[in-house]
């Protein structure tokens, strides 16, 4: 059994109108209405953060650290994911951004597109090897890699083994932070992540992939937006703060890191419907022969993150604007060169497979659930209306056989029952 | 002794873009009954070549899964033109399929091949304009 995964999505019960939205939206089944309120089963859950887009009440919330938070630590450094550059009008430089958050009260910026265009080097050594599986797919989307180890067991070791943009980031920072001021410890150091997504901040809080992140605090986009407004300024210092080339700020929507790689075998999908049914494909075999995959669970990529502001389309026509003076790559660490090793710290932990959806441990006793909801399935009218609370049909005679649901709950089925009854009773009554 | 399950699905002949759909199916009750992803990558590999050969050139037809924790058995039946020549069809890349399914990246040749390849059995019952029903058998190690 693997190990509880804390999320960043939540309900707020008070705004929940035990509608129907979220359950029906959700990719993964992990919705479900009890009470008349919406309830997310932590272990299915995956982060993308659907439930939040398409709640009219507002009730689905994702939950991150305030910008008070960082009076917390001596000296803090932002972590702006390069999504951010896309929110804002009229902007030709990124330096703009990042003077704003030195103004805002960060000691230090470190932009996660200069560690994508470290990455982006060492996957290019990466996929110049010749004993790894192929496709490989891309580790930045923290959904889509829980999504493969829920799901599907095939694909786990085609997961590139780097770990993404935003640790690399976190762990240069902090080695910079301790080089420019040797009098600082570690714990005085606060390394602080401007995200674009709730997905990011649930990765972070449980560990980026096992280990202890190097990430203290993360804050959402959209809850220092305002802040970030107030204080820019549109006139740039003298000396430049931005380090991130074209392919950094790419990054931030669909096909930028796979067009990075400069090798035209990849395919970039984004939207978590359409991801996953990449991967059913994939996981058939039935696939063209691709070098490499990217795949996003927010449409567009990053700049569609649930805690961004502004319409993923109109920031990634910004970025365009943004990075067409922009030299190719600021961050060339890690030179073409297929004979260099890919450094040890850089790499991440293997994506284990630890699915959640089987019915029992003992499949006799599998199977006999399974007949059961198979059974009771048959029964109902199979229109999938969510008025019992579990999504689909199917999914409530799972829910039944399971016993959080009760077969009565079905509007459908208790419409039957009356009906029988009042027909006994006009029977009795002649 | 639990009682063997039977999966019973309609491959639709006309619909070219649900061909497979079957096999996410299958695929995903394998796993709700905790079978080992081996057996499970084999059965959706070959469920889903047969499918699409039952969809190029049988105009459809019916999948039956029945599932027992010793085997998994699939029986793929249409009402196709048969196979006039079996031994011919199991060679790898002779394919008989049209240009225009040629270029959605079908037809290949090695759908048959495959479905061998992946299961543990597997019998071919055709008869020149009555149909082919192809038996496939994957064991549960």
């Amino acid at each position: 059994m693997a190990k509880e995964y804390r999320h960043s999505v939540s309900l707020d019960r008070d705004r929940c109108k035990g509608c129907t939205h979220c359950l029906r939206r959700c990719p993964v089944e992990a919705i479900r209405i009890h009470d008349g309120k919406a309830r997310i089963n932590s272990n299915r859950c995956i982060d993308c953060g659907v439930c939040i887009d398409v709640c009219p009440h507002k009730a689905k919330k994702a939950t991150s650290d305030k910008l008070a938070d960082i009076k917390r630590f001596k000296y803090t450094v932002a972590l702006p994911a390069p999504s951010l550059y896309g929110q804002f009008d009229n902007l030709d430089d990124i330096d703009y951004v990042l003077q704003g958050l030195l103004d805002l009260g960060f000691d230090d910026v470190y932009e996660v597109s200069r560690a994508a265009e470290v990455v982006s080097g060492l996957t290019r050594i990466y996929l110049s090897r010749d004993d790894i599986e192929k496709p490989v797919i891309s580790s930045a989307c923290p959904v889509i890699v829980r999504l493969i180890s829920l799901r599907y067991p095939y694909l786990c070791e085609n997961i590139l083994p780097i770990q993404p943009p935003v640790d690399i980031a976190a762990h240069r920072a902090r080695e910079r932070a301790l080089e420019k001021h040797p009098e600082l410890t570690s714990e005085d150091i606060g390394i602080v992540f401007i995200s674009p997504c709730p997905a990011k901040v649930s990765y972070i809080k449980n560990g980026s992939d096992g280990k202890k992140s190097d990430i203290d605090l993360v804050l959402s986009m959209s809850d220092i937006y305002f802040d970030l407004l107030d204080v820019m300024k549109m006139e740039l210092s003298s000396e430049p703060i931005s380090h991130t080339g074209m392919i950094g700020v790419s990054w931030a929507s669909t096909g930028g890191e796979a067009s990075a790689l400069f090798n035209d075998k990849y395919l970039a999908a984004d939207g978590i419907e359409n991801v996953i049914r990449v991967l059913e494909q994939i996981d058939n075999g039935n696939f063209p022969y691709l070098e490499f995959i990217e795949l996003n669970a927010c449409n567009g990529g990053c700049v569609g993150g649930m805690m961004t502001v502004e319409n993923p389309y109109i920031a990634k026509a910004r970025l365009q604007t943004l990075k067409r003076y922009l030299p190719v790559s600021e961050n060339w660490d890690f030179r073409d060169d297929s004979n260099a090793e890919i450094p040890e710290k850089y790499l991440s932990g293997p994506v284990e497979y630890a699915p959640v959806s089987a019915l029992s441990s003992n499949m006799s006793e599998a199977m006999a659930k399974m007949s059961r909801i198979q059974e009771i399935h048959k029964m109902l009218p199979d229109i999938d209306c969510g008025f019992c609370g579990s999504p689909t049909c199917y999914c409530f005679a799972e829910d039944v056989v399971k016993g959080s649901a009760d077969i009565s709950e079905c509007i459908f089925m208790l419409r039957e029952k009356m009906q029988k009854a009042a027909k006994e009773e006009q029977h009795e009554d002649q | 002794m639990a009682e063997a399950i039977t999966f019973h699905f309609d491959v639709d002949g006309e619909n070219f873009t649900s061909a497979g759909n079957a096999s996410v199916q299958v695929k995903r009750k394998l796993r709700h009954l905790g079978f080992p992803a081996d057996v499970i990558k084999r059965v959706a590999i070959a469920m889903y070549e047969g499918e699409i050969n039952m969809v190029i050139h049988a105009d459809g037809g019916s999948a039956d899964v029945i599932v027992s924790p010793e085997e998994v058995k699939i029986v793929l039946a249409d009402r196709g033109p048969g196979i006039p020549d079996v031994a011919l069809a199991m060679k790898e890349g002779y394919s008989t399929a049209s240009d225009s399914i040629r270029s959605l990246g079908f037809g290949a040749g090695m759908g048959l091949p495959n479905m061998k390849r992946y299961t543990d059995s597997m019998e071919i019952d055709t008869k020149l304009g009555v149909g082919t029903t192809i038996t496939m058998t994957v064991k549960v190690a």
